[in-house]
């Protein structure tokens, strides 16, 4: 029991086929695409209307060179999205929780902003190592320190997406192995515990849509000083 | 005073029903002439008119699949889980 805790997020395959494979195609599977059509039915209307809010406001802060960006980020939005709430179904995997996807979408989207910073107007990008009213006393270290930060976001972007429904899965997990161990020993303590797990649940149902989100958000963010 | 005998019956020709509709002695020949007489002119009504409505089954049967399949992906490993080994 204490050895398998971390097992669920071994990628699994089948006589040779990864399952990784599958649950990266599932989330073009669950969105229609819509006919050429007038008027739609009442599902595809929500979907566009979703899809064209989220992008509306996601590209409200940044400059018309930025909007290149708008197919990129709406897509890596619900993607994040479809894939984080498909692992909270039982006995699925989560392929987000794998270091080497988030870190796969996280360092080439950061180095794209970083190089079209650099290519288009490298005089401003390197502007933001240095942030305005800094007393002069300050400045050497705070480029440091700048750089450092710059350097640190696409890791950062990675391991907060991992970190974070990794621990909401692990949890998950404890607090149902602990429900069950306690079930036939002290039942009033068990109900408690399922209603944490309860809670919980509903917990990393929000963290799922909410990091999706973030890790989004904060690129939009970085093209957004580069563009 | 009723009139129900009266009622004409429309017979429709063997060939022209669905499958459903035709007795068993007249299978033979629904088989054999309804397979030469293809209306093209219903592929767009069933494509564009005819169309089935989607629920809240298709999808949740969708998602229980792929949890099924999930399952029997994992199982291998899930079998060193079980708290007793025969049960």
């Amino acid at each position: 029991m204490m050895v398998s805790f971390f097992d669920q997020f071994a990628s699994p395959s089948y006589l040779g086929i990864p399952l990784i494979a599958i649950a990266i195609a599932l989330p073009w599977v669950l969105y229609p695409t819509p006919p050429a059509r007038w008027i739609n039915n009442r599902l595809i209307t929500i979907q566009g209307w979703f899809i064209n809010r989220f992008t509306n406001q996601l590209m409200l802060p940044l400059k018309v060179g930025g909007h290149k960006w708008a197919l990129l980020l709406a897509s890596l939005m619900i993607f994040l999205i479809t894939i984080n709430m498909l692992g909270l179904l039982p006995y699925t995997f989560t392929p987000t929780t794998q270091l080497s996807l988030n870190m796969g979408f996280a360092v080439p989207l950061w180095l794209a902003t970083v190089i079209i910073g650099m290519r288009n107007q490298p005089t401003v990008a390197l502007g933001h190592l240095l942030p305005e009213g800094t007393p002069i006393p300050l400045i050497p270290v705070l480029i440091i320190i700048e750089t450092i930060s710059l350097f640190i976001r696409p890791l950062a972007l990675g391991v907060r997406l991992t970190a974070n429904l990794t621990a909401g899965h692990l949890l998950i997990q404890l607090i149902a192995t602990a429900v069950f161990v306690l079930l036939p020993m002290m039942p009033t303590v068990a109900i408690l515990t399922a209603a944490v797990l309860f809670l919980l649940t509903l917990l990393e149902v929000a963290v799922a849509m909410i990091q999706a989100y973030v890790f989004v958000l904060l690129l939009s963010l970085y093209l957004q000083e580069n563009v | 005073m009723t009139y129900k005998f009266l009622i004409p019956i429309i017979v429709v020709p063997v060939v022209q029903r669905k499958l459903g509709d035709v007795r068993l002695n007249e299978l033979c020949v629904w088989l054999g002439q309804g397979l030469f007489l293809k209306n093209h002119n219903t592929w767009y009504y069933r494509k564009y008119i005819d169309v089935r409505r989607g629920g809240i089954g298709r999808i949740s049967m969708l998602l229980t699949g792929y949890c099924v399949l999930c399952y029997i992906w994992n199982y291998p490993h899930l079998k060193k889980e079980r708290w007793r080994k025969y049960h």
